[in-house]
Formats: C-alpha cells, sequence, structure tokens
C-alpha cells in the first residue's frame, strides 16, 4: 500500500482538462506529485514553475492536515525531475500524463513510485485519488445490472477464464433503491439462472386473476383485460434484487453498496475509462469535515452503466456522445409511480391477485392508472403511475394516489390495514421510438438507463435483464476476443426484447390525443392488428415542455389526509427509510438560482412543490415575506422526477453521498 | 499496547421498525443492519489512540449469529487490524456478553477494553460496567474525552454525566465505553473494504471460552408504545379543572 497526496495546486490551462490515460495495465512507473499547499497557482504548461515551493516531503500528514490511516510504505526507485501539473476541476484533482513526459525543468522533486500490482487490480495515483481497475466496471446494482455481472461469471467459468467484476451501488445495500410494481415476468430469469426456484428466489405467488377496471369518481367498471399475465409472479423486485445480489457475490462478483458514482473518467481520446466515486465528508458549505475521505476512481476496461431510468451519469452520456441522435430516436418520456405496501386483514387477501384501473382520478387528458397487487404474507402493494407529460401544473401526484385510497371499490381492502412503506421512483414510457444508440466509446448503457420498458404490459424488469445479459455477452467477446462492443446493439436488435418493444411502440403515443382515443387506438392495435401496423406514432413534446402555464390551468383542491386510508408526506417519507447525511452538500443543483422564483414561481406556481413525492422542493416566505424556494434535500427519495418535469430544465440531481436515500426493503 | 473493540450488529438507525405480529420482538427479516453507531464511535477513538502511536494493535470483537461476520468486515474496513467472533445463536443478553468478554480478555490480554455505551437496540447500558466488574478493572463510562498516558498506564476520561463533565483517572488495564461526542467516525474506504474481505477473522464458540449462556431473563412481550392521543384545547380555565379533576383524575 501506499499513501497518496492530496494536490493543491490550481492550473489555468485548458488543455490540462483531460485526466491522463491509465494507458496499459503493464507500466510500472508512477509518478506522485507533492506539491506544497500554498503553492501561487501555476500559470501555464511550459511557462515558470514556482520551483522554490517544493519542499522535502512530509511523510504523515496531507497538506490538508488530515492523516490518512493507510501505512506509508514505498520503494524510492529514483528522483527524476519531471513536473506534474494539476487543475483543480469541478470535481477532482486530474494530472496530465502527457504533458509530464514533455516538460523538463531543474529545481523540483517528484518521486518515482513502484507501482503495487496484484493480479488484475492496481493502485495507481496518477490523481491524488486512489484508483482500482477492473475488467467491467457496472454502475448500479439493479435487475440489469446483476444480470449483466452474473452473466459474465458464468461465461467465465465456461470458458475457463477469468475477469473482475465490479459493481458499485449508491444504495446502502443492495436493493435499498430498488422499486417496481411488480407483476414479474420470469423469461430473462429463466434464461439467466433456470434454477431459481431450486435456489429459493424470493418470487413464490403466481398470478392468479387479472382485472381491469375504468374507475370513476364513486364507481368502479370492469374492461376486458388488456394483459396476458399467465406464467408470471407478484414479486418484491427489491427483494429478488438482493437475492441477485447474493448469487452474484457467490459467483465471485464484487459489490460495493455505499457508493455513489459522481464523476466520469476520461482518457486523452475521450473513451470512458472508468468512474469516480464521490468525495465523503464534505460539509453543506462545502469544507472538509473531519472524517473527510476522496473518493475513490474505478477504471474499467468496459463501464456498464444500469443506473435505472433518469441515471445521472448515463444522461451526460447520452449527451455527451448525441446517443440519442445516432439512431434518431425521439426524446425519452416519463411517468411518476408512488407506491405503498399495505398490510391487510387475512380475510381481505387474495395471493396473486392483480388489479390495473384507468380512469379516476386523472382526467381524459392525464395518463397514468393504478396497480393493486396481491403478494404473500398478507402484504399488497398499491400504486398510481402518472405520466410526466401532464399539462395542469397544480396536479400533484402523490395528493392524486391519496385520493385513489379513497374510491369505494378500493378502500374496503385497505380498511383494518397499515402502511409498511412508502417509496417513488419515475420510469420510461418512451419504448422503442426513445431507445438510443446504447453503445459508446468505452462501454455501454443497460436496462432502464437506455429504457426498455414494455408500457402496454407495463412491464421493465425482464428486459432489463435481458439488455445486461446481451451487454455481457457482447463484453465478453470485446475482452476475450477482440470484438467490437457494436456486437451488444446488433444482439439488442435480434433478440426478443426488440420484437416484443417494436408490436409495443404505438400503445402509448396513442395517449397524444385524450384518454378515449388513445383506448380507441389501442383497442384497433391490440386486438384488430395484434402489433403488425404499419406505421409508428410519435410521442408529443417532451415532459418538461407539455406543462402549461399556471393561469391557463385551474388549481386542484385536494382533500386532507385522514391518517388511516391517507396520509401526509412526512408521515409517508418516514415509511421509505429515507436518511441523508445532513452536512452535505444539496445534490440537487439550480443550474441557474434565479430561475425558480422568476420562472417557475410566477408562470409554472411552483410546480416542483406539487410533483416532488417527497416534499423537497418548498415555497416559503422569506423575513420579506417574499415566496424563496427552500431545498430539503434530505428527504430526496432518488425519483429524478424534478430532473424531468422541471420546466426549464434547470433543476439537475446529482448524486448524494453514496449510503443516503431510501431504504426499501419489500418494494 | 493491545485495544480490543466491541462491535453489535443492530437494526440501522434509520430503519422504520414495527413490532412482529406475535409480539415476540420486532421485525428485523429484510430489514437493513449496520454496525451500533456507539460502537463505530468506540473503534473510531481505539483506531486514533493506535494512529498516536499509544497502541499496536486493534482487535474487534462481535458476539451472535454468523452474520455478525458482516459487521466486522466492516471493523476491519475502517482500520482493526484483527476480527473475532464468537458464534452463539439465540438471545445474548448483557451479562453473558460480559462473561464471553472477560474470557476473551483473559485469552487476547488488552490493555484496553472500549465498548459503545450501549446499543440502539436494546439500550441496555450494562455490558461495559458488567465486564469491568468481573475483570475487577476501573471503568470510564460515557466518555467524551478519552487521554492516555503510556509511560504512567494511565487514562483520563472525562464522562458526560446529568449533573455536567466529570474527569476520571484510571490505571490502565481499563474498560471505556464511548458517549457520542466522543469523535465522529471515519468513513470506510472502498480499497480498505476490499482488502478487509480477505482478512481472517477467528471464531470461537461459548463452548470454547468456557462459559455458560443461559439467561436469567426471557421476554415475554413486545408492543408498540400507545398512539400519542390529539390534544384538547380547553376555552376557560373552570373546563380545564373539569377536565382535570373529571377525566384524567389527577386533582
Amino acid at each position: 500500500m501506499f499513501r497518496l497526496l492530496s494536490i493543491s495546486s490550481k492550473s489555468i490551462s485548458n488543455s490540462l482538462r483531460k485526466s491522463s490515460s491509465i494507458s496499459s495495465y503493464s507500466f510500472t512507473h508512477l509518478e506522485t506529485h507533492l506539491c506544497n499547499p500554498t503553492n501561487s497557482p501555476i500559470s501555464s504548461n511550459s511557462s515558470e514553475f514556482p520551483s522554490n515551493q517544493f519542499n522535502s516531503i512530509n511523510p504523515t500528514k496531507t497538506p490538508d492536515g488530515y492523516s490518512f490511516s493507510h501505512r506509508f510504505d514505498r520503494n524510492f526507485s529514483s528522483f527524476g525531475s519531471k513536473i506534474g501539473f494539476c487543475k483543480v476541476s469541478s470535481s477532482g484533482y486530474w494530472l496530465n500524463c502527457s504533458n509530464l513526459r514533455t516538460c523538463e525543468r531543474n529545481g523540483s522533486e517528484v518521486l518515482r513510485v513502484q507501482r503495487f500490482v496484484s493480479g488484475l487490480r492496481s493502485f495507481s495515483s496518477e490523481s491524488d485519488r486512489e484508483s482500482m481497475e477492473y475488467d467491467v466496471v457496472i454502475v448500479g446494482a439493479g435487475p440489469a445490472g446483476l444480470s449483466a455481472a452474473i452473466r459474465l461469471k458464468q461465461m467465465c467459468i465456461e470458458k475457463g477464464v477469468d475477469l473482475s467484476v465490479c459493481v458499485v451501488e449508491k444504495g446502502a445495500e443492495v436493493g435499498a433503491h430498488i422499486l417496481s410494481g411488480n407483476v414479474f415476468e420470469p423469461r430473462a430469469l429463466d434464461e439467466l439462472l433456470p434454477q431459481w426456484k431450486q435456489e429459493e428466489a424470493p418470487i413464490s405467488v403466481p398470478v392468479s386473476s387479472d382485472k381491469f377496471w375504468f374507475l370513476t369518481k364513486n364507481r368502479a367498471f370492469s374492461l376486458p383485460c388488456p394483459f396476458d399475465n399467465k406464467g408470471n409472479y407478484v414479486i418484491s423486485l427489491s427483494q429478488l434484487v438482493r437475492w441477485m445480489g447474493t448469487k452474484a457475490e457467490e459467483l465471485g462478483v464484487e459489490i460495493y453498496p455505499g457508493f455513489a458514482a459522481s464523476e466520469i473518467l476520461y482518457d486523452a481520446k475521450d473513451t470512458v475509462i472508468g468512474i469516480a466515486t464521490n468525495d465523503m465528508g464534505v460539509a453543506k458549505d462545502g469544507s472538509k469535515k473531519e472524517i473527510f475521505q476522496r473518493g475513490v476512481e474505478l477504471k474499467g476496461r468496459i463501464m456498464l452503466l444500469a443506473e435505472g431510468c433518469r441515471g445521472s451519469i448515463s444522461e451526460k452520456i447520452m449527451k455527451k456522445y448525441n446517443l440519442r441522435e445516432k439512431r434518431h430516436a425521439q426524446h425519452q418520456t416519463y411517468a411518476l409511480g408512488i407506491k405503498e405496501v399495505w398490510e391487510i386483514e387475512e380475510d381481505k387477501h387474495n395471493p396473486g391477485s392483480v388489479i390495473h384501473t384507468l380512469g379516476w382520478p386523472l382526467d381524459q387528458k392525464t395518463y397514468g392508472g393504478s396497480f393493486l397487487y396481491h403478494l404473500q404474507d398478507r402484504q399488497i402493494a398499491i400504486g398510481l403511475v402518472v405520466a410526466l407529460n401532464y399539462q395542469n401544473p397544480f396536479l400533484n401526484p402523490y395528493e392524486e394516489f391519496q385520493k385513489l385510497k379513497h374510491h369505494p371499490a378500493i378502500k374496503p381492502l385497505l380498511k383494518g390495514g397499515s402502511v409498511l412503506q412508502y417509496g417513488a421512483r419515475t420510469l420510461n414510457e418512451g419504448g422503442f421510438q426513445s431507445i438510443p444508440y446504447p453503445v459508446f466509446p468505452g462501454g455501454a448503457i443497460i436496462g432502464c438507463s437506455a429504457g426498455f420498458l414494455n408500457v402496454p404490459k407495463i412491464k421493465g424488469t425482464h428486459t432489463a435483464m435481458k439488455s445486461g445479459m446481451l451487454a455481457a455477452e457482447a463484453t465478453f467477446g470485446v475482452l476475450q476476443e477482440g470484438l467490437n462492443l457494436e456486437t451488444y446493439w446488433d444482439a439488442l436488435q435480434n433478440s426478443w426484447i426488440w420484437e416484443e418493444l417494436y408490436r409495443a411502440r404505438n400503445y402509448r403515443p396513442a395517449f397524444e390525443h385524450g384518454l378515449i382515443p388513445g383506448l380507441a387506438i389501442s383497442g384497433v392495435e391490440h386486438y384488430i392488428l395484434k402489433g403488425r401496423s404499419p406505421f409508428t406514432l410519435k410521442h408529443g413534446k417532451p415532459d418538461h415542455e407539455a406543462t402549461k402555464v399556471a393561469r391557463l390551468c385551474s388549481p386542484i383542491q385536494y382533500p386532507k389526509p385522514d391518517g388511516v386510508l391517507s396520509f401526509d408526506v412526512p408521515t409517508s417519507l418516514h415509511r421509505s427509510n429515507t436518511n441523508h447525511e445532513h452536512d452535505q452538500p444539496a445534490h440537487l443543483r439550480l443550474r441557474d438560482p434565479k430561475i425558480p422564483e422568476q420562472v417557475n414561481l410566477p408562470n409554472y406556481a411552483g410546480p416542483e412543490s406539487r410533483y416532488c413525492p417527497a416534499r423537497v422542493y418548498e415555497y416559503n416566505p422569506d423575513e420579506k415575506s417574499k415566496l424563496k424556494l427552500q431545498i430539503n434535500a434530505q428527504n430526496c427519495l432518488h425519483c429524478k422526477a424534478c430532473d424531468i418535469k422541471d420546466p426549464k430544465q434547470n433543476i439537475e440531481w446529482t448524486v448524494p453521498e453514496g449510503g443516503g436515500g431510501p431504504g426499501y426493503s419489500v418494494m | 499496547m493491545k485495544i480490543m473493540v466491541a462491535v453489535k450488529r443492530v437494526i440501522d438507525y434509520a430503519v422504520k421498525i414495527r413490532v412482529k405480529p406475535d409480539k415476540t420482538g420486532v421485525e428485523s427479516q429484510n430489514v437493513k443492519m449496520s454496525m451500533n453507531p456507539f460502537c463505530e464511535i468506540a473503534l473510531e477513538e481505539a483506531l486514533r489512540i493506535k494512529e498516536g502511536g499509544m497502541a499496536s494493535e486493534v482487535v474487534a470483537v462481535s458476539m451472535g449469529p454468523a452474520h455478525c461476520v458482516d459487521t466486522l468486515r466492516t471493523g476491519l474496513a475502517m482500520g482493526a487490524d484483527r476480527a473475532i467472533h464468537v458464534d452463539a445463536t439465540g438471545p445474548l443478553y448483557p451479562l453473558s456478553v460480559a462473561k464471553l468478554f472477560k474470557a476473551l480478555v483473559e485469552l487476547e490480554k488488552p490493555a484496553l477494553l472500549i465498548l459503545g455505551k450501549q446499543a440502539i437496540d436494546d439500550d441496555c447500558n450494562q455490558t461495559g460496567q458488567m465486564v469491568a466488574g468481573l475483570l475487577g478493572w476501573p471503568q470510564g463510562t460515557f466518555a467524551s474525552k478519552v487521554v492516555l498516558d503510556k509511560e504512567k498506564q494511565l487514562a483520563t476520561v472525562d464522562r458526560e454525566v446529568d449533573g455536567g463533565l466529570e474527569t476520571l483517572c484510571m490505571d490502565l488495564p481499563a474498560v471505556i465505553t464511548t458517549d457520542l461526542r466522543l469523535n465522529q467516525p471515519r468513513y470506510a474506504t472502498l480499497p480498505n473494504i476490499m482488502k478487509a474481505k480477505s482478512k481472517v477473522i477467528k471464531k470461537y464458540t461459548p463452548q470454547e471460552l468456557n462459559v455458560e449462556i443461559k439467561s436469567d431473563l426471557e421476554v415475554l412481550q413486545v408492543t408498540e408504545p400507545p398512539k400519542r392521543k390529539a390534544g384538547v384545547i380547553v376555552s376557560s380555565v373552570d373546563e380545564l379543572i373539569d377536565k382535570l379533576k373529571n377525566e384524567a383524575h389527577v386533582i
């Protein structure tokens, strides 16, 4: 092990923006640079260098005064006279290796440290962060990420090779951030782990009945059920993912929950070479706390992004490499799902019963519906999904859900029961038209980060898992046989994901024109054309542009929660086991801090204070009685609705310190 | 000098707990578990003492079923040198734990035994005191500051007591239990977590330590506290007196 020293000199030169490339795993020297923390800024590459500032090595404390707990242990092989340049970027310190080798200067000291190679892993310190190298790094331990990891290890066993696979997960444990209805189609799991039943996967409740209701304020009308859930199971996806996590670890996958991937690492050729985790222990004002820990770089020969819907890193990658344009895909459209798991009375419980509803409480112009699934142990999952292209800025999806529970067809079921957990998450509704080109230099995007949810079936787990498996197979081809990662894209197009999503492509866009036309067109699609329609309908405006201004819409009065069936947000939030370290910078960033009070509030009546299911955004009067936006970042459920629905796209969801967020266990 | 630290695996403090339907305990299936926060503070203090040069080794100890190993791995990732797991199924009450610690201390001979003041699941606040009694060692409980003197083999402990702060000076070997304000525990870094996975954890059973675990306590029932009733706003002093007399029966 060796100690890493933080480097705190500043550089103005933009040419040093990119980090160095860790070119191969065989180079044996690396250069650690020591700078005195009081260095004056280095002005550019080749100009004067404050050589007088270099002091002798201070081995016990970093310039910041924080003593690392690692043992300091290194070989001095030679003293060179190369120079290190560092630039403080917004999130880290990077050195440019190529510049290092070209400039030489006398009078400064640099240490060359023998690199410590241990098998396929190595610790190098080109920047001041520790760096770990793997063959494959997967961001997100969800169904897609874990399927990819498991498939990779399976292929390693089949072919007798070994690849190091690392999965980072921002939740405190695997499954903590997983929320889904969920009526599970085991198609992909049968391919991945055919023995899942014998291995005691938490899949035990087969679908026993399938109902479809149209709700009005007081009545429920039974409609012919468009779903075919024979052979499917009602499960808790959080539980299934936990089980998959143990299976992955058994196969040798390294899973690290509690670490959030916040930064993308590029090499000189703009290829993605890895991610870096958040610095931990930064105080609200940005200063370093006593327990500050620098993030860690995880470098992989191939990166797989499996962050789920609207993944923060995936969105950046898609923008950077123009992945949507590459395939002429439309924008992605989303919905917000709010869910509660209840424990109800024994005689009302009917394991395997599946009910979906349309209509009330949503109006004709708002797409969405509710679900009610009976699990085991007297538990039921009930939730409301609201498409985020709703027009009325006064709509409050959380309150609509609370209203729903009072419907005369649903109320009797819940009476006498108690809520176990609450949560919310956005989901993709773009389907086939919105799938981006999922391969980028250095890796690929899998699962809901790309968007493989089948909207009419309301299922995305099986396609996410299959996409992970296909990506794993393509990755294996790249690493072992020197193939191209584009084989992932080809495999996707030749798989049942493509066929399924193609046939399902027109159902959701049909509702652009309202509920009745949507139902009519869907009926035609389903019963007459049977998915063989010659046309492809397009999505309407992006969700954030669909909101009408407040003066054109009427406010909605929501009833007060009764504390038995409906609850206020703080009570529900408490049930989600959400927690964040409070003394950290808010992870919800405003690109322009003036926009909430200048645009969102006057034009749209502050929609973020209504659509956020965790009451993160509140407009409170300040001392001059002017309404000001307050961001309660600690409440955040990581649903990403604000990142999607903010009218000016001013809110940027970034990842908080790892380990924070909700703690779902039965969702 | 060796330091032994006790760590306990408990339900994470952020989890909303509920009572099992059969009222025998709290629902702990499918619930996030982590190291007791006071134990984290204890381990952090031991690590700081070691980094200050006063100790050579930090040994983390946990007792309970096989899953305790996860907590020990976290301890190793934070910086403990070795870990010991006492494998015991069934409920372990403070006196049994104290007896097991006495046996371990006689084996390992640490100069300092640091524990959290209490576990957040049972709130007993007994183990540290009981071990000190069994060993005949001095104890500094509710420590908010610990200063060691290596030559004189002394520990000076500031204790948080009801009346304020009390400073005690005691000879080593001693038992210290940690309170909240002692320190802020460090994060376990990813590389350390990785390295901790391969460290060896020594396992003992109570039989090997010659300790009989029989509990003199039996949990009869666990219930939720009664729900708070809504308050009532009275309109006059007379009504208040009337309510206090006739409804609450306190005057």
